[in-house]
């Protein structure tokens, strides 16, 4: 049982940042996932926390202990790592019992752990097996059961279902928030797939090239997203971005697009005052883009037109690709929507449900 | 309705032998290659073993293959006298006691030079490996005299830690080599997962580098006990006292004295052979693994 502190962590790799001026606290027992394109220093930034790396800059706390000079085995916690590393020689039995057998747990003891891990886990009857005659989700149970054994103040896992297959994938996420709310142990979970962010934690940290971009709740982040970044990750698919021209006109400020105009909320209006005549970055989820036939009440709605390109039906909704001007966006509409690729027609924009940011910092302009 | 059950049942079986048959015949130029070779090596050795059972006059008159030939003529003689009276059975133990810690010396040190070598940040690591790398092109013969000088000033020649002490020197080059790249690919989130399940370098290396590198070890066992277990010049340049001669040193004085005895040549040849054959047979799993290792994906 901990929280975890960084404090201003900066890590190189010869010229390469791989994390830069990292700072997160992490409340005990939170499940945390660390979410980021592939190669933005995730794995670092577990590394750095279980000692398998030294920062060259900054602090690192572990339940209030700096542990910057704690080496590996003394920081109290268990990584699961992306390719399991189980130890190709050892039963699984031998495999969850290494790390407690040297740590000259009692063998009672040692037995009582694995037993339970095994039982918690659904893997008894693979106790005299050797990790080769696994499957590929029996050998993430295996490294999963060598890091409870353990019972560790915090438990790192890296990509830990990156090798399955996507149906045991989707059934994992649940059992791995299970076992979090079963341990109670603050789990901290590096992932590329923001699904997995959104479905298993209670707090999502987003990275980017090395900088932490954003924290909070999954909602939150879907709701709030503090740059262009986290609003183009967060979410699936991806959020619309247009370069837009602030305008005021007698009823208001309006966004011009060029191929289309859009009036902006009374309420939201606040802060684009100070923007008049100048660039912004606007952005609009497919999900907030309607059919007019098929709008949900209480939105505020605002028409533009624009060409289908390409269409898919997904069965419960349509995936309208569409074109305006030269910009190209999706649109996320009831399945029941008419629309042929080349046709013309009119969609809704939910601008209750719209963001803006400014164009150099690519910083939010919400509150 | 008996039938069906019946009639799947044969189906599979016949299917299976047909698969066999198939594969038996797509591999018959390869099976007749490999029995054409192993003849080849085989004849001279079968010959030899023969050989040391004849009785001499039958050794210097007929070939080998006349000897299963009624009336039969073996003989436990040679055997007996090369280890009695040519000195062969000492000379037996001398190899082993040479052998056996040169081999296991220089497979320790490299061992710990390979661990080091492939998972220990110090500094100067790459120069140090080629370096030592390196010293495998360095040829015996430009070292004897030197090492020889140095021998004689610390009172090493002709003693066994002497000669101990050349053959780790001499074999551990390549067996640094060999083991800091085998214990190289071994996969690095192995080891941190063992130094965060709380491990320290010590037990790193006796639970996970060594059992997991069994092969490589094997193999290069079988080569450096070979390689002492043959050795005649360094033993011939540093162990110059007779009591102490290894069989290559005695087989060779052999080859000087009695010259015309092949029968005592033959018994001497083959006792000489036994071990390493047993050698090679108890290792010989490892020793494949070891030459194909990496080849197929575990
Ligand atoms: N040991 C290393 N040596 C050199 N560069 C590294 C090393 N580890 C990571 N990097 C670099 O640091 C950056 C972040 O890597 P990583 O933390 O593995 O990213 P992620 O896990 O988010 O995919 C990458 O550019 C990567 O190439
Ligand atoms: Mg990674």
């Amino acid at each position: 049982m901990a929280e975890v502190r960084f404090e201003n962590v900066n890590k190189r790799f010869g010229q390469t940042i791989a994390v830069s001026d990292f700072s997160l606290e992490i409340p005990d027992k939170e499940f945390v996932v660390l979410v980021g394109p592939s190669g933005c220093g995730k794995t670092t930034v577990l590394r750095l926390l279980s000692g398998l790396e030294e920062p060259d800059e900054g602090k690192i706390f572990i339940g209030h202990r700096l542990v910057n000079d704690v080496p590996p085995r003394d920081r109290d916690i268990a990584m699961v790592f992306q390719s399991y590393a189980l130890y190709p020689h050892m039963s699984v039995h031998d495999n969850m019992a290494f790390g407690l057998s040297l740590r000259k747990t009692p063998k009672p003891e040692i037995e009582r752990r694995v037993k339970e891990a095994a039982r918690i886990l659904g893997i008894e009857d693979l106790l005299k097996r050797k990790p080769r005659q696994l499957s590929g989700g029996q050998r993430q149970r295996v490294a999963l059961g060598r890091a409870i054994v353990r019972e560790p103040a915090a438990f790192l896992l890296d990509e830990p279902l990156s090798n399955l297959d996507a149906k045991l994938r989707v059934q994992t996420r649940a059992e791995l928030s299970k076992l979090h709310q079963r341990l109670g142990t603050t789990f901290i979970y590096v992932t590329h797939d923001q699904v997995e962010a959104m479905t298993m934690a209670t707090v999502i940290a987003v990275m980017n090239k090395g900088v932490l971009q954003q924290v909070g709740k999954p909602q939150d982040l879907y709701e709030k997203p503090g740059n262009v970044f986290v609003a183009g990750f967060i979410g699936s698919p991806a959020m619309n971005f247009f370069d837009v021209i602030v305008k005021s006109a007698s009823d208001g400020i309006y966004l011009d697009a060029g191929s289309f105009q859009v009036p902006v909320p009374e309420e939201r209006a606040g802060i684009l005052h100070e923007y008049l005549d100048k660039k912004i970055i606007f952005g609009i989820r497919p999900e907030d883009i309607y059919s007019p036939r098929y709008i949900t009440p209480g939105i505020v709605a605002s028409p533009i037109r624009a060409t289908v390109d390409v269409t898919e039906l997904m069965g419960n909704e349509f995936y309208l690709h569409m074109v305006s001007g030269d910009k190209q966006f999706l649109a996320r509409v009831d399945a029941r929507t008419a629309a042929r690729p080349g046709q013309e027609i009119e969609l809704v924009l939910n601008m209750a449900k719209m963001h803006v940011f400014d164009s150099e910092t690519q910083i939010t302009l919400l509150s | 309705m008996a039938a069906v059950p019946e009639a799947s049942g044969i189906r599979p079986i016949l299917l299976k032998i047909l698969a066999r048959l198939r594969r038996f015949f797509s591999r018959l130029p390869l099976h007749v290659i490999l029995i054409v070779i192993a003849l080849l090596w085989l004849t001279p050795t079968v010959g030899l073993l023969v050989s040391s059972f004849r009785p001499s006059t039958e050794v210097s008159t007929t070939g080998w293959w006349t000897a299963f030939q009624t009336p039969f003529k073996f003989t436990l003689d040679n055997y007996s006298s090369v280890i009695s009276q040519n000195g062969m059975g000492r000379s037996f133990l001398n190899s082993l006691i040479i052998s056996i810690p040169g081999t296991v010396i220089p497979i320790l040190v490299a061992s710990f030079a390979g661990f080091a070598f492939a998972w220990m940040k110090f500094p100067g690591r790459n120069i140090l490996f080629i370096f030592l790398v390196a010293l495998i092109v360095v040829p015996i013969q430009a070292t004897l005299i030197p090492v020889l000088r140095l021998f004689a000033d610390t009172h090493l020649v002709g003693t066994f830690p002497g000669i101990w002490l050349a053959h780790t020197a001499y074999g551990l080059p390549f067996a640094i080599f060999l083991l800091t790249s085998f214990f190289g690919t071994l996969p690095k989130e192995l080891l941190e997962s063992a130094y965060l399940d709380g491990a320290s370098n010590m037990r790193v290396f006796f639970r996970l580098i060594l059992p997991l590198s069994v092969p490589a070890i094997a193999s290069l066992a079988i080569f450096q006990f070979l390689w002492v277990w043959n050795d005649l010049l360094v033993a011939l340049v540093y162990l110059q006292v007779p009591s102490k001669a290894p069989m290559t040193l005695t087989i060779n004085n052999l080859v000087s004295s009695f010259g015309t005895q092949w029968q005592l040549l033959t018994a001497a040849a083959f006792i000489s052979m036994i071990l390493p054959l047993i050698v090679f047979f108890a290792l010989q799993r490892y020793f494949v693994e070891g030459i194909t290792a990496g080849a197929v994906k575990g």
